[in-house]
């Protein structure tokens, strides 16, 4: 267990590293910062000015290497577009997201398990069909638009819940859904095969045939081996809904994560940008992490792997 | 099951049972796929449409008549034949800009699954062939590339080069190539050992031709799969991007970008975002269930 542990450490910080190398040369490489920093009516002089202010001038590995320390001692640097050093900026954004992307996973998973386990009870029946097309259309509805028919809907015609905002845990009901929609359909179907699947096998034959009974069957003995896989994916999916977060926090107006990351985007703020990108990289390595460790934790075969 | 059941009640004769080609099991367990079916029809209508759209259309989508703004739909009693679904904020013709936006999305789903299947099929077939260092070194470039935030790094990327059509499908054709490497990498691996794959071997058959001329058939089935579903995850992510304003220009009648320009009169006229938004879940359930069929009636446990 220890070393299969130390062994994915050393795979999440390889990637870690891997990602910020990408996401900062692919950054500076695909624009001149310092001429979106200068704004439209620069002169030559000026953007050299700029470029010379901001270190634009030096070699690329050399600027990644100052700006890799400066990034493991806390400082991001400063954001161009707000005026403050961007590690402010993250600690008062990230808690936002962070409390959508807690409510909408365990929105996703209370709505998703339950149905998954009941649809691979029932297969090929009503329920079973009603899950999987609900699966399906959860999957098919783009997320923004789905946003834009809540809103109508529950700002318009049935006036109950604000419409953008980050003030009260109303203005989390909305964004929740939407986002907690968008994770259902994998943790659904994952569920409802990992179930079926556990069904199948000959222990859960002799728990029914010595007399169990049929709930404790299926809780006890058969659900635990089930969640196994959808754990690895209710990591996977946490990740996702990071990302995710950019379109849902833009439409809804919530003050978070993601809303940063579209306005660093819109005003070409690199720094920002990078920070966000990276920080972002960081949840979704983590999640899958623990996702990983617990798995290895709870069914033994994998940690020989 | 029973499929097949029919196929032999239908063809056998009266004391030899005539064994029904796999085309026809295929074609009557396809039949029997609900699923299959009605996505099938509905992707069918709407490529149709895409295709025929010059001719169906019955205005220009690029058309602006100021004096025609914001008219409503048909089923509203103010609505009129002229314009079935209505006009936009500018005077265009709803219907029309809608058939033109299908050909936009079915092209970026077509452009990206080309570029991005090129790419996630070249490195599944490598890694499932090779192994070793070659496998290590594309599942670190897997898992990687997983950990990026995509619609973060997709926006990023066009709104530093430049939104176009060209370039959202350069970048979506960069990012969604994970699927298809480690679907077909698992199942190089199983061919590999297998004794068809040693017999060509044997017989001094060179890696490469290997690769593309035993292998890859046998993998086309998991790539159709892929394909359709990455497809329609190119569709909405090309309706995000440019719903976010970053992605295809106006004028151009992409979904995403009718739903962007619509959400300012949402509240007065919300047909503007429901229509495109409901094109667009059709087109991409269409296509799921499409693929989605095409796995279950080609997966060989279902075969008998």
């Amino acid at each position: 267990m220890l070393i299969y542990t130390l062994k994915r450490v050393l795979l999440a910080l390889l990637v870690a590293l891997t990602v910020s190398i990408l996401t900062f040369g692919l950054l500076h490489l695909s624009s001149d910062p310092a001429v979106a920093l200068a704004g439209e009516d620069a002169t030559e002089e000026d953007i050299q000015l700029v470029r010379v202010q901001y270190g634009f001038d030096k070699p690329l590995p050399v600027q990644y290497m100052t700006w890799l320390t400066n990034a493991l001692q806390g400082d991001l640097g400063t954001s161009y577009y707000f005026g403050i050093p961007v590690s402010t900026l993250l600690a008062q954004r990230l808690p936002v997201t962070l409390t959508l992307g807690s409510c909408a996973l365990i929105y996703a998973i209370l709505f998703a398990v339950p149905l998954g386990v009941l649809a691979a009870m029932r297969p090929n029946t009503w329920l079973d069909r009603f899950c999987l097309s609900l699966a399906v259309s959860a999957q098919a509805m783009p997320s923004f638009w789905f946003g834009l028919m809540l809103i109508v809907v529950f700002c318009l015609w049935f006036p109950l819940l604000p419409v953008s905002g980050s003030d009260t845990w109303k203005h989390f009901i909305m964004p929740t859904i939407v986002l907690g929609t968008n994770a259902m359909p994998a943790i659904m179907r994952l569920t409802r095969t990992g179930m079926m699947d556990v069904l199948a096998t000959d222990y859960i034959r002799t728990a029914r045939a010595k007399g169990l009974r049929p709930n404790t069957v299926l809780l006890k003995h058969a659900l635990r081996n089930a969640v196994i896989p959808v754990i690895a994916v209710i990591g996977i999916q946490a990740g996702y809904m990071m990302g995710g977060t950019v379109i849902i926090e833009t439409i809804f107006a919530l003050n978070g994560m993601g809303l940063l990351a579209y306005e660093s985007i819109m005003y070409f703020d690199l720094a920002c940008m990078e920070a966000v990108v990276l920080l972002l990289c960081l949840v979704f390595i983590t999640t899958t992490f623990v996702a990983d460790i617990l798995n290895a934790w709870l069914d033994p075969r994998i940690r020989i792997r | 099951m029973t499929t097949q059941h029919g196929i032999l009640k239908k063809i056998s004769g009266d004391d030899d049972i005539i064994e029904p080609t796999p085309g026809q099991i295929m074609r009557a367990r396809s039949l029997r796929h609900w699923g299959l079916m009605i996505g099938g029809i509905v992707l069918c209508i709407i490529v149709v449409l895409a295709i025929l759209a010059p001719g169906v259309a019955p205005h220009n989508p690029y058309t602006q008549i100021l004096s025609d703004r914001l008219l409503p739909p048909v089923w509203d009693s103010q609505g009129s034949m002229e314009h079935i679904l209505g006009t936009d904020q500018v005077g265009r013709d709803y219907l029309s800009r809608l058939l033109y936006g299908a050909r936009i999305s079915l092209m970026i789903g077509f452009a990206t699954v080309l570029l991005s299947g090129f790419i996630g099929t070249s490195l599944g077939l490598m890694a499932g062939y090779y192994g070793g260092r070659v496998d290590m070194f594309i599942n670190y470039l897997i898992t990687v590339r997983l950990s990026l935030p995509g619609i973060l790094v997709a926006l990023a990327a066009v709104q530093l080069i430049g939104g176009s059509l060209p370039v959202v499908i350069t970048v979506l054709g960069f990012m969604l190539w994970v699927r298809f490497a480690v679907v077909i990498r698992s199942a190089t691996m199983q061919i590999r050992n297998m004794d068809y794959i040693k017999a060509a071997k044997a017989a001094g058959c060179s890696s490469f031709r290997l690769i593309v001329t035993q292998i890859l058939p046998n993998v086309l089935n998991q790539f159709v799969v892929i394909a359709t579903l990455e497809a329609a995850h190119a569709i909405l992510l090309e309706a995000s991007l440019s719903f976010l304003g970053i992605g295809v220009q106006p004028p151009l009648p992409s979904w995403g970008l009718m739903i962007n320009e619509g959400k300012d009169f949402m509240f007065f006229k919300p047909y503007l975002i429901s229509i495109p938004g409901i094109a667009l879940f059709c087109l991409v359930l269409s296509i799921n269930l499409v693929g989605d069929g095409i796995r279950d009636v080609t997966a060989p446990e279902n075969r008998n």
